[in-house]
């Protein structure tokens, strides 16, 4: 694990935005142009897709990254990869050391089997992911929604195999910056899950801030 | 090999490798694959056959079972929490789950760029282009193309998530044998491994064998290996309670 701070100057960022618990949120992020997520209060899974601003058919890709870093986590210098293999973002800082590639977002569909059939009606990742895409301008839907990142979500695998969720190693005021190497839509919901550890039980705003 | 007992073998296609394939496998049906010469790869989707939009997901798939790999007892979940298929035989112990397919770039890094011009058929085939010429007959495109289930192929991590590929993984004769929990569209394409370190272009074939099968009994051991895939099916079995007389009554 990797522990690299960044240079940047929050004073000089050009846009800064919290986002609540529970929110999607849409941007796109300029070639060159750097983001940072904030961990503000600690321990919150912030679910993320990146898409192609000209053509989102081109979007990020979970196996596309693992296979070609030879890793599953992501760290500072791991490249974010789309699905046709070309280089969407790069990590150039991270104070939390690793982020999950294969936990995806919670669904009510996947709380109903993963944790009791009456948790349908809680809200969800993918519900944010949906609202979101219903009324972007790109007209995105369901088929966009891939695996996604979840930023400073801990879901260890073991050489045998075996995956869980387990308590998070962020902490209030870690983070994570990464580079856009293309045009790039952000896709965000800041994760509103209640029935396992990765928001800490409590689920927490987060800060977004870009530089150019 | 075959399907070795007495069971109703309804279709056979021997896929050749670097081939794709599409087929709707109905419930009641399944899908049995056989490595018959060893060190095949059978990358693989799954979509529901009467809405194509719902489909495999491996994130879904991956969490609700708390494994990073497939194997028998596994269950393959849709995004909308029902199970597509289940793994009801398996002689490897473990399917890769999220090495995806090749792209164009890494084939021919690895095994130079051939083209059709040159080398006909045996030209050097992409997983991915493959893939996407599979989904397009089904009206899919790059759009629905997502986390494939790589069959026969062993990729572990070390503690750090450092990614391994074992070799040699799937012996001739291997078989991993797919029940249809709903009607599916299964895509198939048995170009090689992404991460096979060969550098010798030698796809293999895959035996592909429909089987009739009874539906999945209480005792079924996808449905008990875990609380989570008792939900699952009690979900399917909503999805198929208006279907007259094939055991659709919710549970």
């Amino acid at each position: 694990m990797s522990i690299v701070t960044s240079p940047r100057d929050p004073s000089r960022c050009v846009h800064r935005e919290d986002v609540l618990a529970g929110e999607p949120w849409l941007y796109e992020l300029k070639a060159g142009q750097t983001l940072r997520i904030l961990d503000l209060e600690g321990n919150q899974a912030v679910d993320t897709l990146f898409f192609n601003a000209r053509d989102p058919r081109e979007r990020y890709s979970a196996t596309d990254t693992i296979r070609r870093q030879g890793k599953l986590y992501l760290t500072a210098g791991s490249r974010l990869m789309s699905n046709l293999g070309r280089e969407m973002l790069q990590i150039v800082a991270d104070t939390c050391g690793r982020h999950d590639t294969l936990g995806g977002a919670c669904a009510a569909e996947s709380n109903q089997v993963r944790y009791a059939l009456e948790k349908w009606s809680m809200h969800s990742c993918r519900d944010s992911f949906l609202l979101a895409c219903a009324l972007s301008p790109q007209a995105l839907g369901k088929r966009d929604l891939t695996s996604n990142i979840n930023f400073f979500m801990n879901v260890p695998v073991t050489p045998e195999g075996r995956l869980s969720f387990e308590d998070g190693i962020s902490d209030a005021g870690k983070y994570v910056e990464m580079t856009a190497a293309m045009d790039v839509l952000v896709l965000v919901s800041n994760c509103p899950q209640l029935n396992n550890p990765c928001n800490a039980w409590n689920p927490t705003p987060v800060q977004m801030l870009i530089w150019d | 090999m075959t399907a070795s007992d007495s069971r109703h073998v309804v279709r056979r296609e021997r896929l050749p490798g670097a081939r794709s394939w599409s087929l709707e496998l109905r419930r009641g049906y399944a899908l049995r694959l056989t490595d018959e010469t060893g060190g095949a790869n059978c990358s693989a989707l799954f979509y529901n056959a009467r809405q194509l939009l719902e489909r495999y997901n491996m994130a879904d798939t991956l969490k609700a079972q708390y494994t990073a790999f497939l194997t028998r007892g596994h269950c393959c979940y849709s995004d909308m929490g029902r199970i597509l298929v289940s793994i009801t035989d398996d002689s490897c112990g473990w399917h890769d789950a999220y090495c995806g397919v090749s792209g164009p770039d890494e084939v021919a890094a690895r095994f130079g760029d051939l083209r059709y011009q040159q080398a006909r058929n045996g030209w050097h085939r992409s997983g991915r282009d493959s893939l996407l010429k599979e989904l397009g007959k089904w009206g899919m495109g790059l759009s629905d193309l997502d986390s494939t289930v790589n069959f026969f192929s062993k990729v572990v991590p070390d503690e750090d998530g450092a990614l391994s590929f074992v070799s040699g993984h799937s012996p001739a004769g291997s078989v991993v044998e797919l029940r249809a929990e709903m009607d599916v569209v299964v895509v198939l394409d048995t170009c090689p491994h992404p991460l096979d370190p060969a550098t010798v272009w030698a796809p293999k074939p895959v035996l592909c064998e429909v089987i009739e099968v009874p539906e999945a009994p209480d005792w079924d051991p996808c449905r008990l290996s875990r609380p989570e895939n008792a939900r699952g099916y009690a979900n399917n079995a909503l999805y198929h309670c208006q279907c007259h007389g094939q055991g659709g009554q919710a549970r």
